[in-house]
């Protein structure tokens, strides 16, 4: 039975890359209108997590659902569809580079809609005040700092109006300031918009000052969600190191190897 | 030894024919009509700026090299058998028939193909293909598809531009240099090239190495893997696999056409 307070919900999922076991058996539900993060140790899969709620990848077995709709089942047609209820904004903002801002953020609006440009205009300068970078409309990706490259990006995958939007690592490599401008906008937009918002991220404190419900992946699934207040007082060893940012635990700060001292006393390579 | 010898050939013949399949793929996805024609026509004449207009500067300036070196060996060869009047038909026949379409093509793929290959690379470790199907929109149509149309229609062309501009810089150093009759010159010329033989036979090469090219091209570039080792990879092998292909289909298409 699928539930109309969750836009997304994942059951069951398994997903290998390469012969390589990357989600084993994954479930979870993001709540409409909330803003649901997903954090786990560099390397998990995070970021393929978006991918395949996008599906852009097709997992080995279990269901996607968006609004209801099975992603997994979808033919390529019906999964654009879906796509244009859906925004993402990429690590690296992805924005065209031979395009000025103004165009990457009407280019969405000029390629699914027949709107003229007088109403297109407006539409991008509304999207552009929303990330404040309406004065910036001119300039190309390359004249932009690294963090008003992602709110151009944030204004982009807002063009169409999403349900959901998905942030993959929004503050990676941001300096304070840009990170705390992005963490404002993805909050206030979801409020405002009346989005749903998914931010995929390691950075712990910004997340949780943010998210209405947390997952932590690692270990290839869920190991533990709750809202900010109830993972902090969450027990397991596992989820202590991460929230904490211990560099020894259950995740061993060394590389899996032999002895120590026989290692030191042989002199072969 | 032994099995590990055929143990590598199978997985070489397995990525070949995989490979081939996600081409063709490719290529059917970027001309499997979308409805989308008028929007892709900005496009078009966008890629035909940069992978025709831009080709050629090079391809002028090595035409008429080419045709001014053609025009001082057939002079020395020709001279000793007291046919240097013929000098207009062996120039013409050899960039017609073999240079112009071989030669042109093998530039196109060095400035074109490379660039081609690396700029959709870098799309895809950009993520900006990606982004374009998170936008709903098919990267196939939208990227590959316009490039692949501009290929086309440019190398032909500048493949007879190549051989017209080959032609008159066999005329400066024949015809000027080196003093053949000027009438006899262009009449030989003319009496000895045969539009279907000659002309359309060149063309269809080079509209055969046309498709070739681009289509391994983009393929590269749309299977590149996305970090700077894989792309540089990536280009290397569209100039080398294309040329090889340009020779290879060459040597076929020259014995379809006149043997």
């Amino acid at each position: 039975m699928i539930s109309s307070d969750n836009i997304i919900e994942i059951s069951g999922l398994h997903f290998s890359r390469d012969a390589r076991a990357i989600y084993d058996d994954i479930n979870l539900k993001v709540p409409r209108g909330k803003v649901t993060a997903i954090m786990g140790p560099s390397g998990i899969g995070k970021t393929t997590l978006l991918r395949l709620i996008g599906g852009q990848l097709k997992p080995s077995a279990g269901s996607i659902t968006f609004n209801g709709e099975d992603i997994t089942q979808c033919n390529r047609k019906q999964l654009y569809e879906v796509r244009r209820k859906m925004g993402m904004l990429f690590q690296s903002g992805a924005l065209f580079t031979e395009m000025s801002v103004f165009d990457n953020i009407a280019f969405p609006i000029r390629e699914h809609t027949d709107l003229s440009e007088s109403i297109i205009r407006k539409i991008v300068l509304m999207k552009l005040e929303a990330v404040g970078l309406r004065g910036a409309a001119e300039l190309f990706p390359a004249e932009l700092s690294g963090g008003m490259a992602r709110r151009a990006a944030l204004a982009r995958s807002i063009a169409l109006d999403p349900d959901l939007i998905m942030y993959d690592e929004p503050f990676a490599g941001q300096d304070p300031i840009s990170m705390g401008v992005i963490v404002r906008l993805i909050k206030e937009l979801n409020d405002a918009l009346g989005l749903t918002s998914i931010v995929v991220s390691h950075d712990v404190e910004e997340v949780l000052s943010i998210a209405d419900y947390v997952y932590i992946v690692a270990n290839k699934t869920v190991i533990a969600h709750g809202t900010p207040a109830q993972l902090r007082q969450e027990s397991s060893e596992q989820v202590i190191q991460f929230m904490q940012g211990k560099p020894d635990g259950p995740v061993p700060f060394h590389f899996p190897s032999e002895d120590y001292k026989k290692d030191m006393l042989n002199h072969a390579r | 030894m032994l099995v590990e010898i055929i143990q590598s050939l199978g997985q070489y013949g397995v990525n070949f024919i995989t490979g081939a399949g996600r081409a063709g793929a490719l290529l059917f996805g970027a001309l499997k009509p979308a409805g989308r024609g008028f929007k892709l026509l900005p496009l078009l004449i966008k890629q035909l700026y940069i992978v025709g207009v831009q080709s050629l500067i090079i391809i002028v300036v090595s035409g008429l090299f080419i045709g001014m070196v053609l025009a001082l060996q057939g002079y020395t060869i020709l001279v000793g058998y007291g046919a240097e009047q013929s000098l207009g038909q062996m120039v013409a026949l050899s960039l017609l028939r073999e240079l112009g379409p071989v030669v042109s093509a093998l530039l196109f793929a060095g400035r074109a193909g490379s660039a081609l290959t690396a700029e959709i690379g870098l799309m895809k470790a950009n993520e900006q293909l990606s982004s374009l199907e998170m936008m709903a929109i098919d990267p196939l149509h939208q990227v590959i598809a316009p490039r692949f149309w501009a290929g086309i229609i440019s190398l032909p062309l500048l493949a007879a531009i190549f051989s017209t501009v080959g032609i008159f810089g066999a005329q400066l150093v024949g015809v000027d240099w080196l003093g053949v009759d000027t009438g006899a010159f262009w009449s030989v010329m003319q009496a000895s090239v045969e539009w279907q033989e000659d002309i359309v036979n060149g063309g269809i090469k080079s509209l055969v190495f046309a498709i070739v090219v681009t289509w391994i091209a983009l393929h590269k570039g749309y299977d590149a893997v996305p970090t700077s080792e894989g792309i540089g990879k990536a280009t290397t092998a569209t100039v080398v696999q294309s040329s090889l292909a340009i020779l290879g289909l060459d040597f076929v298409l020259t014995a379809l056409m006149f043997s």
